[in-house]
């Protein structure tokens, strides 16, 4: 190409514009949260991060342990539903289950949450409806508005998201292996474990690094299902903030929750980086 | 796959059928028993424990939302006024991001695809707290501006990857074609390769707004109290224990995400799909 060098800077002008909101508005901020939590009094130390221990260490590890159930708990669940797609016998039933989980995938957090804190509650419909149907006794119906709760709604929110990218992976591979399989005499259940799964591990682990980042940050679900003690980390931050304006201790709480989220990211890169090695 | 199925005798087809409704029912009632509670709620009058529905129906809430004065209407108005500010910011910082990062050379191409995934990459919270104070240094906070910058950060990804593989998926020959009868660079575009991507910048913007629409933590920090959203609105209603005006506002916002959930097949052409990320 003759004109190369005018067409270059033709396109870094182009996405100039939109590369500096990202850089400015969350670039900037980012480090600046970095920055703050070892930010004490003028100076710089690791006092945020000794009151952030004595205070929420419980949260912190309720947080973690939350958070990873979840993210097995989806993992679990989209492959259920991404190789029922894929493997199911009946077109009929394999429609009707394509229709069915897509539901929850727009649904925003903070409307999942209402949802559920209707919905799980101790007098809410799904104890009402197990009542009725003589499952439980109405002495027996407790408030799932606890730890459960969060997960209930993290799991109900990002299964589908994770299944749709698993469903999808899984419908691209190459089919001949599978019906040798099949031929040969494997279970369905086989298949999908030993054939199926491993093809699709990368697609599967990107969903789910994106989940627990997405669940690590999620404000409005721990505020609308379980504000009470132990709570999540990102309703701590919020506290911090609209009670003490004490934002040392806040960007102290957010380090820990990019450090987390980080090391699951370092976890996956090591991961696929020894697969391609 | 069908052979296997039509060589099966008939009834042993129907058997199956038992653990496939119970399982299926089961999976319907997960998704739909939530949203069947949200919707009793918005529609209640009286509803109280111990009864298992609601006790008198009516829509006298839904008149309190929407009368005038109400402060539902007015977090009504500024969530679709941001959305649109939102959408047309977002996509006036993509459309030509875009084009370039699929048509233009660009170095680092890579790296700036990466760096508009950012936002997805990190976990928010952090970011939108310091945002807010970064804002009210300038004023900003509290301000729609404000709020619609925080927007547009987070929807640029959807916004310039889908933009990107709109563009890409676009035949090449058709712009040299329209080069070679004498149409200039900007004619092209504007003639024949932007109408080309039109459905694909379509789904884009409808995402934007969409995000917009949703979202809570940025407008919490960055907003409240002084430009209401509906996903504050909701929050404070709920909080407040009156959950026919939050349940009301949560079908609001359900209503536009489970139409573009039922639509989003036509405007993500599998073209525009497999050049996502590329």
């Amino acid at each position: 190409m003759t004109n190369d060098t005018p067409n270059r800077i033709l396109g870094l002008l182009l996405v100039l514009p939109a590369l500096a909101v990202i850089v400015l508005l969350f670039v900037v901020p980012l480090a600046s949260s970095v920055v703050g939590a070892f930010r004490v009094n003028g100076g710089f130390g690791f006092g945020n991060f000794i009151k952030s221990y004595e205070l929420y260490t419980s949260d912190i590890i309720f947080t973690v342990v939350i958070v990873s159930l979840s993210t097995l708990l989806i993992g679990i669940f989209s492959i259920a539903i991404g190789g029922y797609l894929v493997l199911g016998e009946n077109p009929r039933a394999v429609a009707i289950l394509r229709w069915l989980y897509r539901w929850p995938l727009f649904i925003p957090f903070i409307v999942v949450g209402q949802v559920l804190r209707t919905f799980l509650a101790k007098n809410g419909l799904m104890n009402n409806i197990l009542i009725e149907v003589g499952l439980i006794t109405p002495l027996q119906a407790t408030s799932f508005l606890d730890w459960r709760g969060i997960v209930i709604a993290f799991v109900w929110k990002q299964t589908p998201f994770v299944a749709l990218l698993v469903s999808g992976a899984m419908a691209a591979l190459d089919r001949s292996t599978i019906e040798a399989a099949r031929n040969l005499g494997a279970s369905r259940l086989r298949i999908l474990i030993e054939i199926v799964v491993p093809q699709v591990a990368t697609t599967l682990m990107v969903g789910l690094v994106l989940s627990f980042v997405t669940m690590m940050s999620v404000l409005s679900v721990p505020l609308m299902i379980n504000a009470q003690s132990p709570t999540m980390i990102t309703a701590d931050i919020a506290f911090r903030i609209n009670a003490y304006g004490d934002y040392g201790v806040a960007n102290a709480l957010g380090l820990i929750s990019l450090v987390a989220s980080g090391c699951v990211g370092w976890f996956y890169l090591r991961q696929t980086l020894r697969e391609r090695a | 796959m069908t052979t296997i199925a039509a060589s099966r005798p008939a009834f042993s087809l129907d058997l199956w059928w038992i653990p496939r409704s119970i399982a299926l029912g089961l999976v319907a009632f997960i998704i739909f028993g939530p949203l069947t509670n949200l919707f009793l709620w918005a529609v209640t009058e009286r509803w109280y424990f111990p009864h298992a529905l609601p006790l008198e129906y009516g829509f006298s809430y839904w008149g309190r939302v929407f009368s005038p004065r109400g402060t539902a209407m007015e977090s009504l108005t500024n969530s679709i006024l941001v959305a649109f500010l939102t959408v047309a910011l977002a996509m006036a910082l993509a459309v030509p991001a875009g084009y370039a990062l699929a048509r233009l050379r660009l170095p680092l191409r890579a790296l700036i695809m990466l760096t508009f995934l950012i936002p997805q990459a990190f976990p928010n919270l952090p970011v939108y707290v310091n945002i807010a104070r970064l804002f009210y240094q300038f004023g900003l906070n509290g301000t729609v501006a404000g709020v619609v910058l925080v927007h547009v950060t987070h929807g640029l990804v959807y916004a310039v990857w889908i933009a990107t593989a709109a563009f890409a998926s676009i035949d090449r020959e058709l712009e040299e074609a329209a080069r070679s009868i004498g149409a200039s660079p900007l004619r092209t575009f504007r003639d024949v390769t932007l109408p080309l991507a039109a459905p694909g910048l379509l789904a884009s913007a409808i995402f934007v707004f969409l995000e917009s629409l949703d979202e809570f933590t940025g407008s919490y920090f960055v907003g409240a109290p002084d430009v209401n959203t509906m996903p504050l609105l909701l929050y404070t209603a709920s909080a407040g224990g009156n959950y026919q005006i939050a349940s009301i506002t949560a079908v609001l916002l359900l209503l536009p995400s489970v139409g573009f959930m039922l639509v989003i097949e036509r405007f993500l052409k599998s073209d525009v799909l497999s050049k996502v990320g590329h």
